[in-house]
Formats: structure tokens, sequence, C-alpha cells
């Protein structure tokens, strides 16, 4: 008893830290979005290294990638989104919220068709935490299709920021 | 149809009864879609329009014999003579001249007259022909001070008809996605617009921060159905075009997709994946009776209903790639009716039923193809960059379609028998998802 209100609360101090992270790096996304089309929405790399930096405490505070991206008409995980969403399955099973899966695609093909490819890749981001054992009534998909790119464009690399799943 | 006064009623949406939801700015104005012909046929038809006589006072809005000749110059099977070739302005038969018409090559002559009365126009309108020297129609129509606009566009069709045999469309409507976005999602902008076919008087329907898309006309066009996502997830709404009036018609977990109102007006085909997986439902509209219509692990989506609403063409990606097959409603026998390239999606039928389109993804890139439903053959109809959302007009002589030109969505059309070729370029934003409207009467 003593032991799990020990974790809940080890759970909430990780969640708010989480969120702290999230909230300054999704400003800087808005910065980046308002400032060049192109950069889009890079959330992993710039912000999780600096967030390591300032925080080499005790408490594990890394900040996850929470934008997943696939290849062209795929709904496959890669390998880095599998690291990344097993690292957010123990912290969900540790200290479960309810979460939202964003399912995007590219502009490429038909706007209902991209939408029902969006909502596969939102599931197979939701059937992976679900197989690590997070709770999947607590996981809600919405696909949104072609209709909000990250990045506008019609270039490759355009595309390949605009197939992706945004953990919510 | 010799001189008779017919009073046409007008559908008029009012952009000041907007729902709640909408928010009207000011500042960013309607802009509207003007028309570039990019092809025409190789003989288009000589026909003369001159302008018309103006009586009861004041100057009249529009320029009827304009209107009419922008009309038949964008169908691409006529060649207006220009005013400034004209050797004479008939006002009536007894003015005219036949040898002034056949000097200038004109097979055809219009004449005609704008008259104002104290809440109305009228407008008498008469089509000869100047080989055989007579009158081929002629007609007197009145309508609102408004709708001069529509009295011009009501000759159009009369003139198209006589000529062609084919019913005109220069009555008709459309609407479409207009769509502001830049990146950042915290400054999207969605518009559900309502225009002529031309482009002209685009009204405002619906403004969301949320996308908006897949808008779709009932049978009657006096309502649109569409899928919006201002609840936070996407949802099916209906809406009155007259009042403005609208009601959320679906909130399933998951995809809520694909609307389209059945031939009959009772049902909607739709696409819902509540049971796992997107498959594609018909909602009884009354009773908001659901059926589930497809039973597959693979993807079922974007239906369209047959002319005899027995059955619904849909996508699916059952045999490995995105293609087109139709399933008997009563039966649920499902038939695969695409065969070429591996790419086909989101068919719209034509309204005589014997022929599809479709987006067809060839080397790479995607076109609209149309394909003869009983022999199987298809034919692509554009040539233009990640053209998708074809929808044709309910004389099933031309389709509009969106497609992206110098970096942005437009609207473009082309007639079936791809002779014909026009866009539409938008002075701000993308716009894309045209759906044709039916015949208003």
């Amino acid at each position: 008893m003593n032991n799990t209100t020990t974790m809940r609360g080890l759970g909430l101090a990780l969640v708010l830290s989480v969120l702290a992270g999230c909230s300054s790096t999704s400003t800087q996304d808005a910065d980046a979005g308002a400032g060049a089309t192109d950069t889009g929405v890079t959330t992993g790399g710039a912000g999780s290294a600096e967030v390591n930096a300032v925080e080499e405490a005790p408490v594990q505070e890394e900040v996850l990638d929470t934008v997943f991206y696939f290849d062209f008409d795929q709904s496959m995980l890669r390998p880095d989104a599998r690291a990344a969403l097993t690292a957010h399955a123990e912290r969900l099973k540790a200290s479960p919220r309810s979460l939202r899966l964003e399912g995007h695609g590219d502009e490429r093909g038909t706007r209902e068709y991209n939408m029902a490819l969006g909502e596969r890749r939102g599931i197979a981001v939701r059937d992976f935490l679900s197989l690590q054992g997070v709770d999947a009534s607590m996981i809600e998909v919405v696909s949104y299709g072609e209709e909000r790119p990250a990045s506008m464009g019609s270039s490759d690399s355009a595309y390949s920021q605009n197939r992706r799943v945004e953990m919510k | 149809m010799k001189n008779s006064a017919k009073l046409l009623v007008i559908r008029y949406v009012s952009i000041a009864a907007l729902s709640f939801f909408s928010v009207f700015s000011a500042n960013s104005a309607l802009a509207q879609l003007t028309i570039e012909i990019t092809q025409g046929v190789d003989s288009p038809v000589p026909i003369a329009v001159v302008p018309f006589s103006v009586t009861g006072g004041e100057a009249v809005p529009e320029d009827v014999a304009a209107i009419i000749n922008a009309d038949l110059r964008r169908s691409g099977l006529f060649r207006p003579i220009p005013q400034g070739d004209m050797l004479s302005f008939p006002r009536n038969q007894y003015e005219i001249s036949f040898r002034d018409w056949r000097i200038l090559g004109s097979e055809y002559l219009v004449i005609g007259g704008v008259t104002r009365k104290a809440d109305k126009y009228s407008v008498r309108f008469e089509l000869f022909n100047v080989l055989s020297q007579r009158s081929v129609h002629v007609q007197t129509v009145e309508a609102g001070l408004e709708q001069l606009r529509d009295l011009a566009h009501y000759a159009s069709d009369q003139v198209f008809e006589k000529i062609t045999g084919i019913r005109g469309i220069f009555s008709t409507q459309m609407i479409y996605i207009e769509a502001f976005q830049n990146g950042n999602v915290e400054q999207d902008k969605f518009r559900l617009m309502l225009a002529d076919v031309d482009g002209a008087r685009p009204r405002l329907l619906l403004e969301s921060r949320q996308p908006i898309l897949s808008p779709s006309w009932s049978p009657n066009g006096q309502e649109v159905v569409y899928v919006s996502y201002e609840t936070g997830r996407p949802a099916i709404f209906r809406q009155e075009l007259a009042t403005q009036k609208r009601e959320q018609l679906t909130n399933f977990k998951g995809l809520n997709g694909a609307p389209v109102w059945s031939p009959d007006g009772k049902r909607i085909a739709l696409t819902l994946s509540k049971d796992g997986n997107p498959e594609i439902y018909t909602l009884d509209i009354a009773s908001k009776q659901l059926a589930r219509i497809t039973r597959h692990f693979a993807i079922d989506t974007e239906p369209n209903w047959t002319t005899d609403g027995k059955g619904v063409i849909f996508t699916s990606n059952r045999g490995g790639k995105p293609q087109i097959y139709q399933v008997t409603l009563a039966s649920g026998r499902i038939e695969r009716l695409t065969f070429e390239g591996d790419y086909n999606a989101r068919p719209r039928v034509s309204p005589d039923g014997k022929s599809l389109v479709m987006v067809h993804r060839e080397n790479g890139v995607f076109h609209i193809a149309a394909q003869d439903i009983a022999s199987g053959d298809m034919r692509i109809l554009t040539e233009t960059y990640l053209d998708e959302s074809p929808t044709i007009a309910p004389n099933g002589a031309m389709l509009m379609y969106a497609t992206r030109y110098r970096g942005k969505g437009i609207l473009a059309a082309v007639s079936l028998d791809a002779g014909v070729k026009f866009r539409l370029p938008s002075k701000q934003g993308d716009v894309r998802e045209p759906a044709w409207s039916p015949f208003f009467d």
C-alpha cells in the first residue's frame, strides 16, 4: 500500500516534469513554424538534448519524442519510434493518463483514403503501447489525414515530415 | 415556349444568417474565382450575343450579354463574336440584318433587352439561326433585383440547350473548401464556400480553425453534408443552405468521413471505423438507423451511390492497393470495377450511370480518369499535378476537380471528352474539394 502511494507520488512528479518539458518544446515549435515554413515540427533532437543537459539530477527526466514518423504508404513503426514508445510505455504504466494520438499523412492520394491511413498509423502506435502494457482504453486515436501538414509544400522532405503520429 | 413569361424562383443564401460557429471576418474578403480557359474544342460554334437594350430607368448592375458570352465561351463549345467587330446592334427582330452576321461568320445570333420594373428585372432574349434567318427560341423571364445574374445564366442555359441539345449548367452552383495554412496549426483557417459555378458570388457557409472536408450536396440542392473537426474530432454535419441551420449527424469513435447523400435523399453513405476498421455504412437521416455495408479488414472508404440508389461504389485496398469496388446493397455482393494501374480511388458516378470518374495514379502522378463501366475502358482526362476530388456536372458533360497550380490548390474543369479545359485560380488560400450542385428544379 505504502509502496503504491510512493509510486504514485513519483509518477505525478514525473508527469509534471514531462509536461513542463513538452510545453517548452511546443513553444519552440510554434516559433519555428511562424518563422520559416520549411522548418516544420522537428520536436526530437534539439529539445531533448537541451533538457538532458539541464537535468542530470537523480530522477530520469529525459524528454521523449512525441512525434513518430512513417514511410510512404506505411503504417509500420520505425525502429527509432519503437525505442521512444517503449520508454513512453514505461512512464504511462507508472502514471497512467489519457492520451491522444493524432495520425497524419502526406498530400499524395485522396483525402478520405489518407484519413484512413492516418488512423492506421495512430492505431499502430496505440497497439504498440498496448502491447507494452499501457491501458488502451486511455488512448484516443484521431486521424487528420492530410488536412494538417506539419510542413507545407510538395517536396519529399515535406512529405516525410507530414507522415506522422503526434502524441498529445 | 414562345414569349412565355416565367418567374424564376432563385435560391439565395444570406450571409447574415450564419450559424454561431462561423466567424465572418470582414477584413478577409471573400475571393472570387475567375476563369482561365486553357483548351477549347477545335471548331467552336461562332455566336454573336448583341449587347442587351435597357429600359425602365437607370443603368443595370450586370451586363447580361457579357455574362452570356462568358458562359458560352467557358463551355468551350462556342466562340462568341467580339462586340467591337459587330456591324449593328439590333434591339428587336425588325432591326436585324442577317447579312451583317453572315459577314462575321456567325452561325447564331442572340438579341435581347432588360426591363427594370418596381421590384424586379424582366429579361427578354431571342436566339436566331443566321443561316436560316429563323427565330429558334424566344423567352421573357423575371426575377428579383438581386437576381439579374441568374436571369443571364438562365438565358445562357436556354441558348446552350437549343443549339447543342445538352442541358446547360450555367445556373448551377458549387461548394468547395478554402484553406489557409502556413504549417502552424494555430493559424489554420478553413472555410466551406458556396459559389456560382463560374466562381462568382462566393458565399461563406462555415468557417473554422479546425479542418472541414468532404462536402457533398443533397439531391434537391437544398442542403449540404460535410466533415468538420470543430468538436476536436471528425464529425459529420448537415446544413441547410437557405437557413444555415445545422445538425450534427455522427459522433462515433474513430473515422466519421466521406458522407454522400443517396439519390432519394433519405440516407447518407459514410465511412466509420467505430468497429475497429474503416467500413462503409448507410445512415437513415430521419431515424438515425445505421446499416453496415462492408466487412473487411482492409480500408473501405469514399462511398458513392449508383444512380439507382441500389448500390454503393467505393475505394478499398482489399486487393493490396486501392481500387474501386461496387457493392449491391440488397445482396451484399461485391465486385471489383477497376484493374488498370495500382491506385484508383474516390469514385464518382456520372448522371447517366454509365461511367465512373476517379483519381488514378500513373507513374507516381495523380490524374483524373474516366472509365466506361460496361467495357472497363479507362481514359485519363487531366495532365496537371496532384489532381483529386473529381465532381461531375449534372448534365454529365463536364467535371471539376482540385489540382495544384503555381504552388497553390486551385479548381479546374475538363469536359468528359477531355476537349475543353479551364481553371479557376484563387486569389487567396488553397481551394479544393469542389462539389458540383444538382440542377435546382
